[in-house]
């Protein structure tokens, strides 16, 4: 193994299972609002993501939107996350997620129900509902949550085994809002597959979370409104392996007081109180 | 017109959001009716998911409302 090679293996992080299906880059991407279809597609091989979020719409007649978008998507060779993006009802979320599984193909779904237009904040009580009945009907639901702990809670014992709490609210591009709960989440559940999920405007952002103990972080805008999209895909995918693999390395504890890391044994000019 | 319609011809039914006049009786003739034979989409009724494979079974009635979805870009 030559030294390039002994850097890669050095810095590969572990890998990522959710229900089941591992993969080795722990950046989730969203697939809307990129300038052309061809951005994306460079922006999804640049991030290294192996699991992209979609949606389903309504077709015009005659269209064929649906199905280059599908054809693009099947050409990058990822898995597919669908969304129930916009549903504002338990009933919309299921039916949303029924038509989604037959579409893609795929049991996985990106639960959203949505509370509050403003926010686009989860509703938290419509959420586990959708969820609950998802779950029964064979799904793997991958809940849009926020930090709450009861929720998450509610949430697992619906049958979710991964949670998906924001940072900050859908496009807003804040970071993680609430690190504190954020932290509690994750000491809370520390066997539990969690992806920071919504919120997340800079790689640092990202990386913060990785640092904390996140498995994973999904992002859309972030990438998709960049001004260069694939290489701010790159600047996420970087701060991403980054960021977990300071997790794995393990962080130093924060200090209150300051504390020399040079030696201070043998400094000189130190006087001992001694006389000439 | 209208008067035609009533006569039993047609159904009035939303597709899509759309107010529309079908001659389909079933959700399997309007997918046809309505041009998306070739299309890959997804089907709702009424709020409820009707599967490809019923969809020849699905009868339509006055009133109903499809939903008519496809792959799409998503966050």
């Amino acid at each position: 193994m030559n030294a390039i090679d002994k850097a890669h293996a050095d810095s590969a992080t572990a890998p990522l299972t959710l229900y089941g299906a591992t993969v080795s880059s722990r950046l989730l991407l969203g697939t809307a609002q990129y300038p052309s279809p061809q951005v994306l597609a460079d922006a999804v091989r640049a991030s290294r993501a192996e699991i992209v979020t979609v949606s389903v719409r309504r077709e015009s007649a005659g269209g064929k939107a649906g199905q280059r978008f599908w054809e693009l998507i099947r050409e990058l060779g990822v898995l597919v996350l669908p969304n129930t993006a916009g549903c504002r009802t338990p009933k919309e979320a299921i039916t949303t997620a029924q038509m989604a599984r037959e579409l893609f193909g795929t049991d996985w779904v990106k639960l959203e129900v949505i509370a509050n237009d403003d926010t686009l904040q989860p509703d938290l009580f419509g959420l586990v509902e959708a969820a609950r009945v998802l779950t029964e009907d064979g799904f793997k639901v991958f809940p849009y949550t926020t930090e709450d702990l009861g929720a998450a809670e509610r949430l697992m014992s619906a049958g979710c085994e991964v949670l998906m709490p924001w940072g900050a609210p859908i496009g807003t591009g804040r970071g993680l809002n609430n690190k504190y709960a954020l932290r509690t989440l994750r000491n809370y559940f520390p066997g539990v597959p969690l992806i920071i999920d919504a919120g997340i405007g800079a790689p640092s952002h990202a990386c913060e979370a990785m640092e904390m103990g996140y498995d994973a972080v999904l992002l859309n805008t972030a990438v998709a409104k960049a001004g260069d999209p694939i290489r701010m895909a790159k600047a996420f995918a970087a701060a991403i392996d980054s960021g977990r693999t300071a997790f794995e390395a393990g962080l130093m504890e924060m200090r209150d007081m300051a504390e020399p890391s040079t030696p201070v044994a043998g400094t000189p000019f130190f006087d001992f109180g001694g006389k000439a | 017109m209208e008067q035609q319609f009533e006569a039993g011809s047609r159904l009035r039914i939303v597709v899509n959001g759309e107010p529309t006049l079908t001659e389909a009786r079933t959700l399997a003739q309007l997918i046809i009716e309505a041009g998306f034979a070739d299309a890959r989409v997804a089907t709702a009724v009424n709020g409820d998911f009707v599967p490809e494979r019923a969809r020849s079974e699905r009868q339509l009635a006055e009133g109903d409302r499809v939903e008519i979805v496809s792959p799409r870009q998503g966050g």
